[in-house]
This record gives structure tokens, C-alpha cells and sequence, in this order.
């Protein structure tokens, strides 16, 4: 358990590689854990191949979610739409390299909600889509 | 770090050997520091008998029985309700409605005299500090029926800003809600004056005490509330039972809440005669066993007295809160000793709530994270989770060392 908190998840913490806010983006998604009020936004910019070419997110949460965003954030530049769609619970958990409780799995895997709605509102084109 | 210790209202070590589930090891080596029991309480061994005692030799439903087992546990039941009446000071037993919880209780008040009382732009006023389950019920009910909402602020420093309340008054709501102590700030409320002040300006009173009547006396019949409701398991009892006590003629008045077995005095295709109070308003099977248990919590804390209980509590939150201001980085919310039960929250410069919860969990000290069903009141704070360490008649300052040692431990992580 107390892997938890090993050097890299913290110096993430810490010292996130992929902070902050990308005005204009392509897409741009946000979302609430409700258990803990945690909030993640998350901003994308894409080429003209739908290839990820930059990823930011910011708001506020646990270590474990905001080392989870900013890892995966990470993994998604020069990855296409379809492969950011394609991401699943066990991606994030690699990442991480830890075994999670049902509780702090709602942490590490709110990135990962939040990035797959805002990509795939992008293939809509109901009036729902979120920010373009 | 435990000499400055007063004379100790309850001896907690004894105490503890009545919990079995306090002598756990949670991780290898670490015996568990339970510090979550504003979220639920440990129930005593006194309780757990009496409900397995319950259900081994008693269990049959109640009220309409002839055989022996129904008469027992309908006296089991209707004992704890007696139980209660007395341990709150409520003039008759009937006047004890069993409910699931709190919430629910909160939700039939809501439901039933509220719903065929309250008309379109009538006010309720509620408190910024409440619970969901003292929010939630009234936004339902505003949106249906085109009530409004006001709400009594809180101060910087954790208190109802009472100054405000006069004004608000003015606009005579219908209803006060509000809550005897917070859950999150541990802010006593002065529940009698409130009350006095409502009723002058007219209108009813709920207090909501899932957080008062495990801790302190509660005295009904000197308060004056209207409607008050509380959950048997923060008070060392099961869940599953709650409580709502109501003036009597407000309870004759109220139509029923849910239809059902229990609830009528006689039923034909078409319609139903309601039954006497308190069986109105507890349709079908209630929670017996629950019932039961409730009532050997009662007399588990009326034989520890309650003065003692909050006397001890006021004694680690003063001795938590003299550890906890000398961490530096370390802020708890709310108000001062004067005016605080044992709930501290806080927030740590390094490090997020549940991280904080996490490692001391690692170091066996069970606390909550999150906003602790509080939002509106962390957004006031503009914080948006605090980490919660809350006391019970069960804890000793030894536990508040530990707790305060699992705090450093957070610190070295995230240094």
C-alpha cells in the first residue's frame, strides 16, 4: 500500500508536466469526482490528422488523480482520437504501477472520464458538443 | 506529550474494552485510532448482545401478535422508544417517530406538514453550515411547490451569524431548519435561542441533531423544538433507525407519510382511517432489532450520563486542537474551543485531503476526507474538501498523539 505514494506519483504531484489551461483548444472537457468535490478540466489541441498534439488539465485533486492526469495526459501526445478512445481503466493503472481500493480508483480515473467525454463529444456533432 | 491532561470526565481506556472492534490491528502493526465517528460510531458489545439476544430468543413482528414472541419484542420495541422519550426529555413516547435515519426523518417533515402546509412564495430558512440531508429535501419540496429559500450566513470564524438572522426573520419564513451541531465545523449552535427567536417571528422549528444527541444532553422539553431528528447509529446504536420527535399536535395535524401496514387504524377498497401516533407515520415493518439496539445505546449512554460524554469530548478537542495549531502549514476550520464539539477539520499547505486520509490511514488512524456532505459550506470556506478527525466517548489523548504522528508522516511524504 504504501507504494502509494512512491518518489515518481509524487514529483508528478508536484511537479506536473502537463499543467495548465490551452486557449484556443480543439476540445475542452470538465468534470467533478462528487465524493470529494475534486475538480479536472482538461484542454486539447489536435492536428489536421486528428492526432493529439498538445494536452493540458488543470483544477485541483489528490496526488493520485493529478499524477493519473498529468501521466496520462503524457501518453496521448501523437495519439489519434480513436486511440485516446480506445483507453481503458487498466492504461491508467500501468501508468501508475499500483493497485487501487474502489475509493482512490474514482481518483486515478477521473482524467481518464474526463478526456474521453471531451473526445468524444469531438466526433458529435449534436448541439451538445462540448467546447470546440 | 499527554501530561497537560485534566482530570478525565470518562475513563476511555475502560471504555474502549466495550468495542471490540477498537483492539483491530488494521495493517501489520498498526492497531487501529478510530476518528470518524461524526461519519458513524463503533457500537458497544451491549448493543451487538442485544440484538443478536434479539433475534436468538424474541424475534416475531410486532403489535398484532397474540404468541409470545410478538408481545416480547413488541415491549422490546416499544421499550427502546420509551427509552428514548425519556433520555431526550420528550413529554410522551408517541411522540418518538422511528424513522431509517435522520435524512429521513428530515424528508417526512418535508413531505408530510411542510408539502400541504407551505404555499407558493412561502419562505423556509435554513443555515449556509447544513448538512445535504437538511438542504436537499427543502430544494425539492421549493422547486414543486415555488418556496424560497433563505439562508442564515456563517461567520469567518465558523459561527451563525445571528445579527442576520433577526433581519431574516422579518421576512417571516414559515420554517427554521438548522443544525444543532455542524459536522463539519463542530459549531455548537445555540439551539434555544434560535428556537426562541423563530417562534416569536411565527414559524416552526426543525433542528437537525445527528450530530448533537450522541454527544451532549439534550433536553427537548427546555429547547422547544417543533421537529427534531437525529440517526441512532452515531449514537453507539444500529443503522437502519433514526428518529423524529414532533410537537404533538403538529404530528396529529400531518397526513400520513407512507402508506402501508401498521400505519392504518382500519382500510376498505377506497379508503383508510389513519392510525394513533406514533404507528401513523411507521408504515409497514419497522426495523425491530435496530429498535432494540437503539434502546441498549440509550442505556449504554445514559449510564456513562452525557455530561460526562461532552465534558470528555471538550477535553481532546481542546487538548487535539493545542497539537494541532502547532503544525505549521496546518489550518482547522471553524470556531473557537467555546463554541466547538469534537469534529476538527482541516487542511494541510502539502497536501490534499485524501492524501492526508490515506497516509494515516497507513499509520491506522481512520479519519474522513472529502466535504463531508457539506458542500456549500466548503464552497463558503472556498475550500473544496477538508480532511475530518471527529472524537467519541471511546478516544484518549493517546489517540490524538497518533493522529498527530500520522500528520508528520504526511509531512515527510510529501516534503
Amino acid at each position: 500500500m504504501q507504494d502509494l505514494y512512491r518518489e515518481m506519483i509524487i514529483e508528478r504531484y508536484k511537479t506536473p508536466h502537463h499543467k495548465g489551461v490551452l486557449e484556443p483548444n480543439d476540445f475542452s472537457y470538465e468534470d467533478d469526482n462528487p465524493s470529494c468535490g475534486d475538480h479536472i478540466r482538461i484542454d486539447i489541441r489536435i492536428d489536421e490528422d486528428d492526432r493529439v498534439v498538445e494536452a493540458l488539465f488543470s483544477g485541483q485533486g489528490c496526488a493520485i488523480s493529478l499524477a493519473s492526469a498529468d501521466l496520462l495526459l503524457d501518453s496521448i501526445v501523437g495519439k489519434s482520437l480513436d486511440e485516446v478512445k480506445a483507453l481503458e481503466k487498466q492504461d491508467i493503472l500501468d501508468m501508475l504501477g499500483i493497485e487501487l481500493g474502489p475509493v482512490r480508483l474514482k481518483c486515478a480515473l477521473l482524467s481518464l472520464k474526463v478526456l474521453k467525454a471531451g473526445a468524444y463529444g469531438l466526433g458529435e456533432t449534436e448541439d451538445n458538443v462540448p467546447v470546440r | 506529550m499527554t501530561d497537560k491532561r485534566e482530570r478525565p470526565a470518562l475513563d476511555s481506556e475502560e471504555i474502549k474494552k466495550d468495542f471490540l472492534i477498537l483492539g483491530r490491528e488494521v495493517h501489520p502493526g498498526r492497531s487501529l485510532v478510530y476518528l470518524d465517528s461524526a461519519a458513524t460510531s463503533q457500537k458497544p458489545e451491549a448493543v451487538i448482545k442485544a440484538m443478536d439476544d434479539y433475534y436468538w430468543r424474541h424475534n416475531a413482528n410486532i403489535h398484532r401478535g397474540i404468541h409470545t414472541l410478538a408481545e416480547e419484542a413488541t415491549a422490546l420495541y416499544e421499550g427502546a422508544r420509551a427509552k428514548l422519550a425519556a433520555f431526550i426529555n420528550a413529554p410522551q413516547p408517541e411522540q418518538i417517530i422511528f424513522t431509517r435515519n435522520t435524512t429521513e426523518a428530515i424528508n417526512l417533515v418535508a413531505q408530510s406538514w411542510a408539502r400541504v402546509t407551505l404555499k407558493a412564495g412561502d419562505r423556509i430558512l435554513l443555515t449556509e453550515m447544513e448538512h445535504h440531508s437538511n438542504l436537499v429535501p427543502w430544494q425539492i419540496l421549493a422547486a414543486e411547490h415555488n418556496l424560497e429559500l433563505d439562508f442564515i450566513p456563517v461567520t469567518p470564524d465558523g459561527l451563525l451569524d445571528l445579527d442576520a438572522y433577526r433581519v431574516l426573520l422579518k421576512h417571516a419564513p414559515k420554517l427554521v431548519a438548522f443544525t444543532h451541531m455542524s459536522n463539519v465545523l463542530g459549531t455548537i449552535n445555540p439551539a434555544r435561542t434560535i428556537i426562541q427567536l423563530a417562534r416569536e417571528a411565527g414559524a416552526i422549528t426543525l433542528v437537525d441533531g445527528a450530530q448533537a444527541v450522541p454527544h451532549m444532553p439534550v433536553d427537548l422539553t427546555a429547547l422547544g423544538a417543533d421537529f427534531y431528528a437525529f440517526s441512532a447509529h452515531k449514537m453507539c446504536g444500529p443503522t437502519g433507525i433514526g428518529v423524529l420527535y414532533g410537537r404533538r399536535d403538529l404530528l396529529e395535524a400531518m397526513p400520513p407519510y407512507m402508506g402501508g401496514g401498521d400505519m392504518i387504524k382500519s382500510v376498505s377498497l377506497r379508503s383508510f382511517r389513519p392510525n394513533e401516533l406514533p404507528h401513523k407515520f411507521e408504515a409497514g415493518t419497522p426495523s425491530i432489532a435496530e429498535g432494540v439496539g437503539l434502546g441498549a445505546a440509550v442505556d449504554y449512554l445514559s449510564a456513562l450520563g452525557m455530561e460526562a460524554v461532552a465534558e470528555h469530548e471538550h477535553q481532546l478537542i481542546t487538548y487535539a486542537m493545542e497539537r494541532l495549531s502547532q503544525i505549521p502549514g496546518l489550518r482547522v476550520v471553524g470556531p473557537d474551543l467555546a463554541h466547538k464539539g469534537g469534529v476538527a477539520s482541516f487542511t494541510m499547505e502539502e497536501a490534499h485531503p485524501h492524501d492526508v486520509a490515506q497516509i494515516l490511514d497507513f499509520e491506522g488512524v481512520a479519519v474522513r476526507a472529502g466535504h463531508h456532505c457539506a458542500q456549500p459550506l466548503h464552497d463558503k470556506f472556498n475550500i473544496p474538501s477538508t480532511t475530518r478527525a471527529s472524537f467519541y466517548l471511546y478516544n484518549t489523548p493517546e489517540d490524538v498523539d497518533r493522529l498527530v504522528d500520522g500528520i508528520y508522516r504526511v509531512k515527510e511524504t510529501f516534503g
